[in-house]
């Protein structure tokens, strides 16, 4: 039942309305004018967003990001779907919702301190410098920290948690029919899979891979702790506008560039997304 | 047999890389000498002695736990009010509305601090715990609104009316109804609103100077490089944040009619 409007109506939704315009939309509005007025106080101008597409040290920034998230997104998900699938079908029922809880247990530590944790597997004097040397394997110990696999190994960290929960809530929600039709027109366990199981998770997975997309470009931790400044990704570059040259322009414009990519990809993947939602 | 042999060597290595940072985080942190590195010599208990000594640290904890609770508070409130609104009347223009009140969720953390800087550097609001507190609504109130909006559901309408024919006021409706019908719904986004204020940081980086939150408290620790201090006080908040997650499993299910 559904009531017409009256103040009341008004009353409860506007303290969300108005919070979301105030300190939503006229921020954002207001990155916006400012990208447009370059900090050296001229006129309005492209300026802020030229400076971008003209040296290569800022657009490489980009490069690096979408090399390092794309990559992050498969390894991720070719990590978590067998993960996933053996939780979902192998482990006893009655076991699953403990070996679950296990599997994304690190997720309560805190994101800061999660990095920091791979610093200490991967340092020069780290746990598998320190073993590899021990072993005989290394002479010396070799650059793991402060490396792009280093921010790659941090990013699958996180994302195969992340993953692994999504996929086996994808999976368990398949009625165990679609794989008994499949065995009983005489398909065994992987031809089952390959054509049976794999496309009606399909649209999940790829819901998966957009939300390790988005959240993987924009994340500052990451990357500044485990990658260091050898090799820069966006949100580091934006930081950095703002930290060392006070460069408010020019940090709302990298924004706003990184904002069109991830809505460019949102729309490359709206297809699947769709398809989730029906 | 073959499948479920190597299921098992699968799995134990994905959790063998799941867990081996948080192994090394807190066997490291009882470490007795100065570096958080092989050879362990511990237990010692010193570096969370060290924790509890820091007067910043203490700050952060204390500034994280107030701006967590006072901020889930009121996304939870105004997510709630918003949703109870769009839920049971007819609003023109209500599509649009709910969408932009859940826009927030698809902006990266970093692109909404950013924003609230450039705004508040620009209006004269100083960087503050009370401007992190903003930030936090805004990133939190979407999710409570979509959280409690699709629990609202016909059941909960009809009690409504019942007691607005009795003669109760919209604000005891809501109060004494609505508010302890949809009961699972809002302490789920209360406790996932605490959970994403507490963690957050690049929000807290850009808005805060002197007078910070935790993670912001832990980041600063790490330009000292690797130190089991950092160690000690990331086990605590594992900890503590685990503690949590089992006290809300067992809350929210006891909370669930049998």
């Amino acid at each position: 039942m559904i009531l017409p409007q009256n103040r009341v109506a008004w009353a409860s939704v506007s303290p969300a309305l108005g919070w979301t315009l105030a300190f939503f939309v006229l921020p954002f509005a207001a990155m916006v004018a400012i990208s447009f007025y370059p900090q050296d106080g001229s006129g309005p101008s492209l300026v802020s967003y030229a400076q971008f597409f003209n040296s290569p040290s800022y657009y490489y920034a980009l490069f690096n990001s979408l090399e390092v998230t794309g990559l992050v997104t498969v390894i991720s998900i070719l990590l978590a779907y067998p993960f996933a699938w053996i939780l979902a079908d192998i482990v006893p029922e009655r076991w699953q919702r403990l070996a679950l809880t296990l599997a994304v247990l690190p997720f309560w530590t805190s994101y800061v301190v999660r990095s920091y944790s791979w610093l200490l597997v991967l340092s020069e004097k780290g746990l598998v410098n320190t073993t590899l040397v021990d072993l005989g394997i290394l002479s010396a110990p070799i650059q793991l920290a402060n490396t792009r696999g280093a921010t790659i190994i941090g990013f699958v960290h996180f994302f195969v948690m992340l993953l692994t929960l999504t996929i086996y809530a994808n999976l368990k929600q398949l009625s165990p029919n679609y794989r008994k039709a499949a065995a009983d027109l005489g398909a065994g366990p992987i031809r089952s899979f390959i054509h049976v199981v794999l496309p009606l998770t399909l649209p999940g997975i790829m819901v998966g891979a957009f939300l390790t997309f988005v959240l993987a470009i924009g994340d500052y931790i990451t990357p500044q702790i485990l990658g260091g400044n050898n090799e820069l990704l966006m949100p580091q570059l934006i930081m950095m506008q703002i930290g060392r040259r006070g460069d408010f322009s020019s940090a709302s414009a990298l924004s706003i560039i990184l904002m069109v990519v991830v809505t460019v990809a949102y729309l490359f993947c709206a297809r699947w997304l769709k398809i989730e939602r029906t | 047999m073959m499948l479920r042999v190597s299921s098992i060597v699968y799995a134990a290595l994905i959790y063998g890389f799941i867990f081996l940072p948080v192994f090394v985080l807190v066997l490291f942190s009882f470490q007795a000498s100065l570096f958080p590195i092989p050879p362990f010599n511990g237990p010692s208990l010193r570096w969370y002695a060290a924790v509890l000594a820091d007067k910043r640290l203490i700050a952060g904890l204390g500034n994280s736990i107030l701006v967590a609770l006072s901020t889930s508070a009121l996304a939870t409130l105004i997510g709630f009010l918003s949703a109870w609104g769009f839920a049971r009347f007819h609003l023109p223009k209500s599509a649009l509305m709910r969408g932009l009140i859940t826009a927030p969720l698809t902006i990266s953390y970093l692109i909404i601090g950013m924003g609230l800087l450039v705004f508040f550097n620009r209006i004269g609001v100083p960087k503050s715990l009370l401007a992190v507190g903003i930030g936090h609504v805004v990133i939190n109130m979407p999710l409570c609104f979509a959280i409690i909006y699709s629990q609202m559901g016909d059941h909960q309408a009809n009690m409504e009316r019942a007691a607005r024919d009795l003669g109760a006021p919209e604000w005891k409706v809501l109060s004494l109804i609505t508010a302890p019908l949809l009961w699972p719904a809002i302490f789920a986004s209360f406790f996932l609103s605490m959970t994403f204020s507490w963690d957050e940081f690049v929000i807290s980086f850009l808005l805060t100077r002197f007078d910070t939150t935790l993670p912001v408290e832990i980041w600063n620790l790490l330009r000292a490089g690797l130190n089991p201090k950092t160690n000690a006080v990331g086990s605590l908040v594992f900890g503590v944040s685990v503690l949590m997650a089992i006290l809300f499993e067992i809350f929210a299910f006891r909370k669930r009619p049998a």
